[in-house]
Parts: C-alpha cells; sequence; structure tokens
C-alpha cells in the first residue's frame, strides 16, 4: 500500500505548507492567536508524517511538546500580558511586578 | 486482510465512518453561521471517527482494547470541548444566522447578544 | 475486496481532511477556525487509523491517543483563552 501513503504524504505537504503560511501571517487574518493554532498545526501534521517515516516514538514526542506544551505556553503568556496591560493602565503605572 | 465475512464487513465500516467523516467536513464549509459549524463538524466526525475504529477492530481483532480505548476518548472528550467552544463564542457575541428562532442561553442569563 | 474498500475509505478521508483545511484557511472569525482546528484533529486520528491498518503495527494506536488528548486540551485552552478567562 505504498501508493495510499504517498497520495497521503502530498495531502499533509499541502496542508502543512498552508498551515505555515498562516503561522507567518501572510496568508488568512493577522491575529496572533490564530497564528499560534496555525504553529499548533503545523506540528501536529508533522507527527503525522515522522508517523510515515516509520517512527512511532518521535511522534509522539512531536504531538506532546510542539502540539500540546508550546502551544499552552503560547496562550498562557498572551493572557498574563493582556492582563498586565489592563493592570498598567488602571494604576497608571505604579505597580507593575 | 483476507477476505472472510468480518473482514467485509470491517471494509463497509470503514466506508461508512469515512462516509460520515465527509459529511462533517461538508457541513463544516456549508453551514452558514458557526454554531451550525460546531454542529455539523462534531457530531458527524465524532460517529465517524468511531465507525472507523470498529471496522479496524474488525479487520484486525487483537488491536481491540486499545481501539476500544481510544473509542470511549473520543466519546467522552469530543462533546465537551464542542461545548465550551459554543459557550465561548457565545460570550464573544458571534453574530447568529438571521433563521435562529431562538436562544435559550441568552433568556437563561438576561443578555440581549 | 478489502483493499479496494480500505482505499475508498482513505480518499473519503482526504477529501474531508481538504474540507476542514479550506474551512481553516477561509473562517471569518477566530472560532470558526478553532472549530476547524478540532475537526482537522479528529480527522487526522482516523488518518493515523489507517496508517496502522496498512503498515499493519499497533504501536502506532499510541500515538493516536496522544493526538486526542493533546487536541482536546488545546481546544479547552484557546476557547477559555477568546472568552476573557484562563
Amino acid at each position: 500500500m505504498s501508493g495510499l501513503m504517498t497520495a497521503m504524504t502530498a495531502v499533509l505537504c499541502i496542508a502543512m505548507l498552508v498551515a505555515a503560511l498562516v503561522a507567518i501571517r501572510v496568508l488568512g487574518d493577522k491575529s496572533l492567536p490564530i497564528a499560534i493554532l496555525a504553529a499548533g498545526l503545523v506540528s501536529l501534521l508533522a507527527s503525522v508524517l515522522f508517523l510515515i517515516l516509520a517512527s512511532p516514538d518521535v511522534a509522539m514526542t512531536e504531538a506532546a511538546i510542539g502540539s500540546g506544551l508550546s502551544t499552552f505556553l503560547f496562550f498562557f503568556v498572551l493572557a498574563r500580558i493582556r492582563s498586565w496591560e489592563k493592570g498598567e493602565r488602571e494604576y497608571d503605572g505604579e505597580k507593575h511586578d | 486482510m483476507t477476505d472472510t465475512p468480518l473482514g467485509i464487513l470491517g471494509g463497509l465500516l470503514l466506508v461508512a465512518g469515512a462516509t460520515f467523516l465527509l459529511l462533517g467536513g461538508l457541513g463544516l464549509v456549508r453551514m452558514p453561521d458557526l454554531f451550525n459549524r460546531i454542529q455539523a463538524g462534531t457530531k458527524a466526525t465524532t460517529l465517524g471517527t468511531l465507525l472507523t475504529l470498529a471496522g479496524t477492530a474488525c479487520l484486525q481483532p487483537a488491536w481491540g482494547i486499545k481501539l476500544l480505548l481510544i473509542g470511549m476518548f473520543i466519546l467522552f472528550t469530543n462533546p465537551v470541548s464542542s461545548q465550551v467552544l459554543a459557550r465561548a463564542a457565545h460570550r464573544m457575541g458571534i453574530e447568529k444566522s438571521p433563521q435562529t428562532v431562538v436562544d435559550r442561553l441568552a433568556e437563561d442569563t438576561g443578555e440581549n447578544s | 475486496m478489502v483493499e479496494l474498500l480500505i482505499y475508498a475509505a482513505a480518499t473519503l478521508v482526504g477529501m474531508a481532511f481538504l474540507l476542514a483545511l479550506y474551512r481553516f484557511f477561509k473562517g471569518p472569525s477566530a472560532a470558526d477556525r478553532v472549530v476547524a482546528f478540532d475537526v482537522l484533529t479528529i480527522i487526522s486520528i482516523s488518518g493515523i487509523v489507517f496508517i496502522a491498518l496498512a503498515e499493519g503495527r499497533g504501536i502506532y494506536l499510541d500515538v493516536a491517543l496522544v493526538y486526542g488528548l493533546l487536541s482536546f486540551l488545546g481546544v479547552i485552552v484557546v476557547a477559555r483563552y477568546l472568552e476573557r478567562g484562563l
């Protein structure tokens, strides 16, 4: 069944190209959360590509670190920055720790 | 992958599940607003994935436990993520399609969005 | 016969993947793209099951389990971020 693998690789390459162009904010709307989500999508599709290349342990690590942990970390930091900016505007620069 | 009756049944279940996945994707493109897209995208793809896992279990019976685990996991987590996403969209104030006739969540919380 | 059915099912799954990718590329709002991300990961779980079936190796299904867990957590985190929470 190598024809199925070849077709799946072609579809995955198209999808990763589109997701990477969204992630570097060339296509789509230019908002930051969408770019982070698209970067997570690139990681998820790369793990399927590693699975086609017959390495399930690398695929599992890529899915866990690249998609799960880094997406979560980016959104956590974005939420902290947003609340910090809001607090600074209220306190007028007195207190930012 | 021999042509036993169980294998034929597994192949037919695979095709049925893939058809439901295709219908979910088509609904994701064709539906008019976000809430309809959440319904079409989540429920049809949940059924499609469960049918695909059942067909794989018919084709390779030794993988049954692991496939059952994946199926239970999808069956439990997928409606939760759909509900959380719909609530977030409702609080963001996404505009609804003009055919919407009732909005129970806005009536309950007293908003007018 | 069974091989033909598997090929037909994989073709249908690939078409569904491309349709969801179109919605991810061209969603009007951010929540539309999150829905498309969810559907793309669920379709990818089916794709991983097809890869495991074609290669005949049951160890690949572990990746599908990790994949489902992480897509669930990712959608929850993004939804909480979008409704001004976290």
